[in-house]
């Protein structure tokens, strides 16, 4: 995981780093199934590589980044860069020494806990359509709604279009369609 | 699930089936849009009946919880959902005419509100962290659709960015909170919350606790979380800002309401020195800013923010007491934000364009001396001066930190109410003594001129008349809150 993370940012195709970083997510998933947290596995994977690493990939491939020119200003910001990267790893010295402490005492849900023989995807549809039905329902109004908004705010009417429409075409008789003319000789007919 | 649960949640059960019935309506038939409008009226009316059964009917007394206790009724959340469910439908009532001669009717319109309604009902009703977030998330997609709903005009599309990326923002940071709360407790049952936290806090909880005021003092649009709302509200269609400074922010302060007064009550000390910050801070902020605004619209919001630092102190005072304060004040400022905003819409030009400078209604008096004579009420009654309406509300807002021995907290928010009165003083006196612009023309919208005039009768003094009504309920409903500890 950590070789195709540096892959990512060493790979000089931008479309090949979109791939090592679809591979870094393969790898996390993995992670999370050998800690035996197989809902949030498929979750990476469905969502991250499913949706978003695809989407990373359609802006690489249609925006045409010139990625040396991208380079060219680095040097510029390399003082904020290496001060976010002290930050950063101080933060990271910090919570080690934080781990030494000893854990943090947090709350014990008792109502809710599942034997450990459920698998945890199992459990999760459990509770989901008896327990939290009301807010399943509610989850999903919220995304009638959004979908409502997306429609309401892009669809529009534009001019200029010749959409087919089937049903003119379908009603459409061959009295309305064809007519019979005999024009005068030298003079054709008028459409 | 019983049948109980069914009964308790009727009113969000009637909203969104027909909710979904007209979203089938206005898909077959877009340019029915303000007969929809209309027709949404009627399951507004149906879940405030419901509401209203619930509050008023003995057998409820205590309230009911549906859905293993994720989901309350009782006369607190209905108290709410009767304001949110009136200025929706207020708000249906006026839209249509705006939309319409904006361009921008859509049949999808009152089904937004619709939505945003069941979103509000949720909320208010919510005693679970995550019946809370679901509600509102709800409500706040549908806002986001709304402000940006002028989609021709740059602003409201402006208005609509802006409220999405901060509002996704607040709901972070709010989230965060929820997360810190649920992992130092170990449930997202309001009662279970409180339950666990009545020893000595611990730092994580602690975090938790700011983080989710943090988050819901944006929603409620409360300083120092208010930046959007000027911009918000000026570019978002005007109806629909009228909508969202009456109907969320109900929703969002009975929200806030609930958790401190239902999962926090252990831990006073730990938010009410946030919520006095934060009420005093908007109170200042919101008299201050809006002294040079030049557009009505946005000297509305700030009178909004202005608005929500008095409702906080009611919260600060922590007490049953406070809270029936608080919805008595919430229900006046609804009317008073209505109001003014009905009143906004009728500053037309000949050309039909909604003129909101404040340079052009100088010398209203002079030729739309009713219009004028209502905007006047709205406004003393926004500053809170004593003939009027507004003024019972800081009256019971004050007296409510004075039993709780809030004196400095009392004492500045007077003071700073004093600076807030100048601007709406300043807005009247350029309607009667300032020489006349004729910028507006006569609004031929008889539904605008009865609304505004029945609005402006309930603030005016003849509004003392409710305070026997208006009293009993909020007492009621406050009685629900700060129940154990506090």
């Amino acid at each position: 995981m950590i070789a195709s993370a540096a892959l990512v940012i060493f790979s000089r195709n931008p479309v090949h780093s979109v791939l090592w970083l679809i591979l870094a997510f393969f790898n996390a998933a993995g992670l999370m199934v050998l800690v035996g947290a197989e809902f949030i596995a498929m979750l990476l994977v469905i969502v991250y590589v499913g949706a978003v690493a695809v989407l990373f990939l359609f802006v690489v491939m249609m925006l045409d980044i010139d990625f040396a020119e991208l380079r060219a200003g680095f040097m510029n910001n390399l003082p904020l860069g290496l001060l976010l990267a002290i930050i950063l790893i101080c933060e990271l010295v910090l919570g080690l020494g934080a781990l030494r402490a000893g854990s943090v005492q947090l709350g014990v849900d008792i109502a809710n806990a599942t034997p450990d023989t459920v698998p945890n995807i199992e459990a999760m549809g459990q509770l989901l359509y008896s327990k939290y039905l009301f807010l399943f329902e509610a989850a999903g109004l919220i995304l009638v709604v959004s979908m409502v908004g997306a429609i309401v705010l892009t669809n529009r009417r534009r001019g200029g279009t010749r959409p087919q429409r089937i049903s003119d075409q379908v009603k459409r008789r061959p009295e309305e369609a064809t007519r019979n003319e005999s024009p005068e000789v030298g003079k054709g007919v008028s459409l | 699930m019983t049948e109980n649960d069914l009964f308790y949640t009727r009113p969000e059960l009637i909203l969104s089936f027909s909710g979904l019935l007209l979203l089938l309506l206005a898909a077959w038939r877009p340019n029915w849009g303000r007969l929809i409008c209309y027709i949404s009226i009627a399951p507004l009316i149906a879940a405030s009946y419901y509401a209203w059964v619930i509050m008023t009917n003995e057998a409820f007394e205590f309230g009911g919880d549906a859905f293993f206790g994720q989901y309350r009724a009782d006369g607190f959340s209905s108290f709410s959902k009767l304001l949110i469910y009136l200025a929706s439908a207020i708000t249906l009532l006026i839209a249509p005419r705006f939309l319409e001669k904006k361009g921008v009717m859509k049949a999808e319109f009152p089904v937004l509100i619709l939505f945003a309604a069941v979103g509000m009902g949720i909320m208010v009703s919510a005693v679970d962290l995550l019946s809370l977030y679901i509600g509102l998330e709800l409500n706040s997609l549908a806002a986001y659709v709304l402000a940006s709903f002028a989609r021709n005009d740059v602003k409201s599309s402006e208005a609509g960015l802006k409220y999405f990326i901060l509002g996704a923002l607040a709901s972070g940071i709010l989230l965060f909170g929820i997360s810190l709360v649920y992992g130092f407790t170990g449930s997202t049952s309001f009662l279970t919350i409180n339950a666990a936290l009545s020893g000595e806090l611990s730092m994580g909880a602690t975090f938790g606790i700011v983080f989710m005021l943090a988050g819901m003092a944006f929603k409620i649009s409360a300083a120092p979380f208010h930046m959007w709302t000027p911009d918000v509200y000026e570019g978002a269609p005007t109806p629909i800002t009228a909508f969202f400074a009456s109907a969320p922010k109900v929703a969002a302060t009975a929200l806030l309401v609930r958790i401190v007064g239902e999962a926090f009550t252990n831990q006073v000390d730990a938010w009410q020195q946030i919520i006095i910050i934060v009420a005093l801070m908007s109170i200042v902020v919101g008299a201050l800013g809006a002294i040079g605004q030049k557009s009505l619209k946005r000297l509305l919001a700030y009178s909004s923010i202005n608005n929500i630092g008095f409702i906080l102190i009611g919260l600060a005072a922590a007490s049953q007491i406070g809270v029936a304060a608080l919805l008595v004040y919430l229900a006046i400022y609804v009317a008073m934000t209505l109001g003014g905003f009905i009143c906004l819409m009728q500053f037309e030009d000949k050309d039909g364009t909604m003129r909101d400078d404040i340079d052009d209604i100088a010398g209203l008096s002079k030729h739309r001396p009713v219009l004028a004579a209502v905007f006047m009420i709205f406004m003393f009654s926004l500053a809170g001066i004593p003939p009027m309406f507004g003024f019972w509300g800081k009256l019971q807002i004050f007296q409510a930190a004075i039993a709780a021995d809030l004196f400095p907290l009392a004492v500045i928010g007077i003071a700073a109410s004093v600076i807030g009165a100048f601007y709406y003083l300043k807005v009247i006196k350029v309607m009667y003594f300032d020489k006349q612009v004729n910028v507006i023309a006569d609004s031929n919208s008889r539904t605008l001129v009865w609304i505004g005039g029945i609005l402006a009768l309930f603030v005016s003094p003849l509004g003392y008349l409710s305070i026997s009504i208006l009293g009993k309920w909020s007492a009621v409903a406050g009685a629900f809150l700060f129940v154990n500890g506090g």
